[in-house]
């Protein structure tokens, strides 16, 4: 078992004849049962071609009609973003996975505005996608850190996930999944909806959270774990050195009025019983211990 | 993007909402005709200048005479403004706005800003004006009240009549007071604002509403669209660094300690701060290179980065992912053979093909000194900075 995707799943790519759509799609598609899972690309206006053996479509939904992917992953730039996952959301997939960053907020509150009573997930956008080990890769993560096992991953950032995967990798400790929520300060998929997975999941023994200044996700997490999870959960909260006021590279990473403070997050998340490490070098061997008591 | 006072009052006028009379002065010379055209005999002369708390530091005047305001734009002017939120250098004073003095009733507070829970653009307004909201949120927050605004609908007429009792606007004025407010929200949805705060909107004794104050920021992923607000950025309110980060497409902000950080990606940029911090140094700067890390942008960011004297010392912090390390590699030595480096600089690399990254950085020649995981680079970056 995993979350959300696993070998079986089958993957639109929108924005697949850009040059970031096709290379991240090219290296997904080497990656484990890639070249099964990956089974069309959308691009308006490209319909009918075909690159690297896979049909591009002119619409979400011609694409899902004809090759029965039910998941998308979407590179279409910033200023198009917005309509791609209201595309995808409207041709009824179960999953969509927005790698792109820097969509306008605006655009973001009226996407999520539409997509209220809708059944499909949208993980991002600003994320690096989602993998389940040795099985499928949807993202611009590097396949090669992961290892099948037990533990999930859910997190803000990107490079600091890999950091962590790394981690768990070589003290032996394979990841179930590894969601990637991204940076933005409004999106799809929360923390507590991973988590919530992850509980659920029968795989997955121990979950590892990666959380950042800005918002209060990270504190209502931890009270839905408070009251909840069964299962142990350790968590690293990046910007306890971050000044307030100031926007720290990811659009939502923003210490604003007083709120969202690592101090604050890494605090309530203890008082809920999650272990919290201050040394992001040490994320792995935490676990290790955990795993161990 | 922030924009000054002066700015965002005239955007808000473009949308109907009242302000009071005002002329923008560029040194105390100018002061004399701005009052003659102003007219009237009390008048407001206001620093302007991006950061907030302008008040608290003697930067808003009450004058009643024109020796008074000539000589308050002097002084205003004379030395960068000290703020709460400028730090303790202050902010050099390039432009003043002359007001005409108003009547003042009672004073509001009404502000938009994201909420990031509901997802929806919020209302917030309370009748304790001209204080903050985040201390009054802190110490009253029954004096708030707040209203999650549907996309689709934009800001009700009901929904500001209510913001509009609820902070005791007398009933005569309720209408002209939710005006202001459906004005300032169509202000705040059209230009892609993140923030758009009126502390105090006043009621006047003559029975007027209007906005005495303004902030307004808007979303930096959104600028591509508003080409009317181009011309609103002010690079003098921004430092040389900052200017020159945005440029080359790195993000970077000045911290006060000194081992200076280069990172690809945010999060482990703050975590790499982070653990800095934790093993008993202070970091000198936020810096994300973005994924890709080339040698253009580590280039300028090392130049940013070593034009600040108090740094001691360097770390860069790359995980490459799906970018080859001897690529990176390759990156960084062409950077470095083209500045000189004057701190140590401890490189931790990670990614596909690291041993032969590693391997380019020690046959490079560089005196640089290789690390093999974080935690080994955070000892090392420290041990670099003490000396030892």
């Amino acid at each position: 078992m995993s979350i959300l995707i696993n070998r079986d799943t089958r993957v639109m790519t929108q924005g697949m004849t850009g040059k970031t759509g096709l290379f991240h799609t090219r290296n997904c598609l080497d990656y484990a049962s890639g070249k099964s899972a990956f089974v069309a690309g959308v691009t308006p206006g490209k319909g009918g071609q075909v690159v690297d053996g896979i049909p591009v479509y002119d619409t979400v939904a011609e694409a899902k009609e004809q090759t029965g992917a039910t998941v998308s992953v979407i590179y279409v730039p910033p200023p198009f973003a917005g309509a791609a996952i209201d595309e995808a959301v409207e041709a009824k997939l179960d999953l969509v996975i927005c790698i792109t960053e820097g969509i306008p907020v605006k655009d973001m509150i009226e996407t999520r505005n539409k997509m209220a009573g809708s059944k499909t997930i949208l993980v991002g956008p600003n994320c690096p996608g989602v993998i389940t080990p040795e099985e499928i890769k949807i993202g611009i993560m590097p396949g090669y850190i992961h290892k099948k096992g037990s533990i999930g991953v859910v997190s803000r950032s990107g490079t600091l996930t890999y950091e962590v995967v790394e981690q768990l990798t070589k003290l032996g400790l394979g990841q179930s999944t590894c969601v990637g929520i991204g940076g933005d300060p409004v999106n799809g998929t929360k923390h507590v909806d991973v988590i919530r997975w992850f509980n659920d999941d029968p795989e997955t023994e121990a979950i590892v959270m990666c959380g950042e200044i800005g918002g209060t996700d990270e504190e209502d997490c931890g009270r839905w774990i408070k009251e909840n999870s069964t299962k142990p959960v350790a968590a690293f909260i990046a910007g306890v050195t971050a000044p307030p006021g100031k926007r720290m590279g990811h659009a939502g990473a923003i210490i604003a009025g007083g709120k969202g403070t690592a101090a604050e997050k890494i605090s309530v998340l203890r008082e809920c019983g999650v272990q919290v490490t201050e040394n992001p070098a040490g994320i792995g061997d935490l676990v290790v211990e955990m795993l161990r008591a | 993007m922030k924009v000054h006072e002066y700015q965002a009052k005239e955007i808000l006028r473009n949308y109907g909402v009242v302000t009071p009379r005002n002329v923008v002065c560029r040194n105390s010379d100018e002061v004399p005709d701005a009052l003659a055209q102003l007219g009237g005999s009390v008048w407001v002369v206001k620093a302007q200048i991006h950061a907030g708390g302008r008040g608290k530091g003697g930067g808003v005047r009450v004058v009643r005479s024109e020796q008074d305001a000539v000589q308050a734009a002097g002084e205003i002017m004379q030395q960068p403004l000290v703020t709460p939120q400028t730090g303790s250098k202050g902010q050099p004073v390039r432009r003043l706005l002359v007001e005409e003095g108003i009547p003042i009733q009672s004073e509001i507070y009404a502000g938009l800003v994201v909420d990031r829970t509901t997802q929806r653009v919020v209302l917030m307004v309370s009748p304790e004006g001209g204080m903050e909201i985040e201390e009054v949120a802190a110490e009253t927050p029954e004096k708030i009240h707040k209203t999650f605004i549907d996309p689709k609908v934009g800001l009700t007429g009901a929904d500001a009549e209510s913001a509009a009792r609820f902070c005791g606007v007398p009933e005569e004025l309720v209408e002209s007071a939710a005006k202001l407010l459906k004005s300032l929200y169509s202000a705040f949805w059209d230009s892609d604002a993140s923030l758009a705060e009126i502390n105090p909107l006043v009621v006047t004794t003559d029975g007027r509403v209007l906005a005495l104050d303004a902030k307004m920021t808007f979303d930096d992923s959104a600028i591509y669209r508003h080409p009317e607000l181009a011309g609103y950025r002010d690079l003098d309110e921004e430092s040389t660094e900052e200017i020159e980060a945005t440029d080359a497409g790195l993000s970077y902000i000045p911290l006060d300690g000194n081992i200076g950080c280069l990172v690809n990606g945010a999060g482990l940029a703050m975590a790499t701060m982070d653990i800095i911090k934790l093993y008993g140094e202070e970091p000198a700067n936020f810096l994300d290179v973005g994924g890709g890390a080339t040698a253009e942008q580590v280039i300028a960011a090392f130049k940013i980065m070593l034009g600040n004297d108090r740094i001691r010392a360097v770390l860069v912090n790359i995980f490459g992912g799906i970018m080859r390390c001897d690529v990176i590699a390759e990156g960084l030595v062409s950077a470095f053979s083209q500045i000189e480096l004057k701190v140590p600089v401890v490189v931790r690399l990670e990614g596909t093909n690291v041993e032969r990254g590693k391997q380019i950085l020690s046959d490079s020649g560089l005196t640089l000194i290789l690390a093999d995981t974080m935690d080994d680079a955070a000892r090392k970056v420290v041990q670099a900075v003490r000396g030892e």
